[in-house]
């Protein structure tokens, strides 16, 4: 240290050291790289689910966040070209699903049903007026939302990267939570 | 009552989580530091999510109320970062 500077912090009282620390501490949060940043990671394939990771990151983007979301195992429906097509919901094994007449399980499970639990679904969405997964995706990438593949569960699930909308990036574990390391929100669905 | 005088009006009456706070965050991009952005909603959860959405872009909630069964928000523009 130089000769100057213990002159000059020998001047100080003991105050005036904690008011700088506390100035310095202050200054260091403003600069935090994660303040501003979220990460989701969305891993479910059915339409009932594919809406929290789009809500999260399209009203975290709205309120200033950097916001990504990492798209693996059947979270990658989601993001596909198809999904339309792909993202169903099944009342089988969802006792939580509500219904319009009590329905007992076998019924559930009978052929159609699916098809009929994602109409009903969608109509009760819309009718809401709950934003569709179109228009998610479509607001999340207004945004900068940065959509982001899991490569390996596309290597085994058979998929390409042409395979998937517009703007997806492509990445692995290393990626995601280098992702997450400078998020201070980090959820997992 | 609300005593202040809007620059801009948002109404997102019958808009669902998250497209209020999506279109307000558009919206108010295009304002003044200090100029008033009046939002009208319908969706009982902005009561919760336009105070919060406030905060955390360094907004300032002015006031809200309820009127003729709608949610109006006064939100004034903060320093941009």
């Amino acid at each position: 240290m130089a000769e100057t500077d213990i002159v000059q912090t020998g001047n100080l009282t003991e105050e005036r050291i904690r008011e700088i620390i506390r100035e310095e501490i202050t200054r260091a949060f403003k600069k935090d790289p994660a303040k501003k940043q979220g990460m989701l990671i969305a891993s479910k394939g059915t339409l009932d689910w594919a809406y929290p990771p789009l809500i999260l990151a399209t009203a975290g983007a709205a309120a200033g966040l950097d916001m990504s979301i990492f798209f693996t195992f059947y979270g990658l429906n989601i993001i596909h070209k198809d999904f339309k097509k792909k993202l169903k919901v099944s009342p089988v094994a969802n006792p939580g699903m509500p219904m319009p007449v009590p329905m007992p399980d076998i019924v559930t499970a009978l052929p159609g049903m699916t098809g009929f639990a994602t109409g009903m679904m969608k109509g009760m969405f819309s009718k809401k007026g709950v934003a569709t997964i179109e228009e998610l995706i479509d607001v999340a990438r207004e945004l900068e939302v940065r959509l982001i593949a899991c490569q390996m569960t596309m290597d085994v699930f058979g998929y390409d990267q042409s395979d998937f909308i517009e703007g997806v990036e492509f990445g692995g574990a290393a990626a995601a939570l280098s992702d997450a390391r400078k998020s201070h929100l980090t959820l997992f669905i | 009552m609300a005593e202040y005088t809007e620059d801009k009006l948002l109404d997102a009456s019958g808009l669902l989580c998250p497209m209020p706070v999506v279109k307000a965050g558009k919206v108010i991009r295009d304002l003044e530091e200090g100029q008033i952005l009046k939002i009208i909603a319908t969706d009982r959860g902005a009561i919760a999510d336009f105070p919060a959405w406030a905060d955390d872009t360094g907004n300032e909630l002015l006031e809200w109320h309820e009127e003729d069964g709608k949610l109006v928000f006064y939100i004034k523009k903060g320093e941009e970062d």
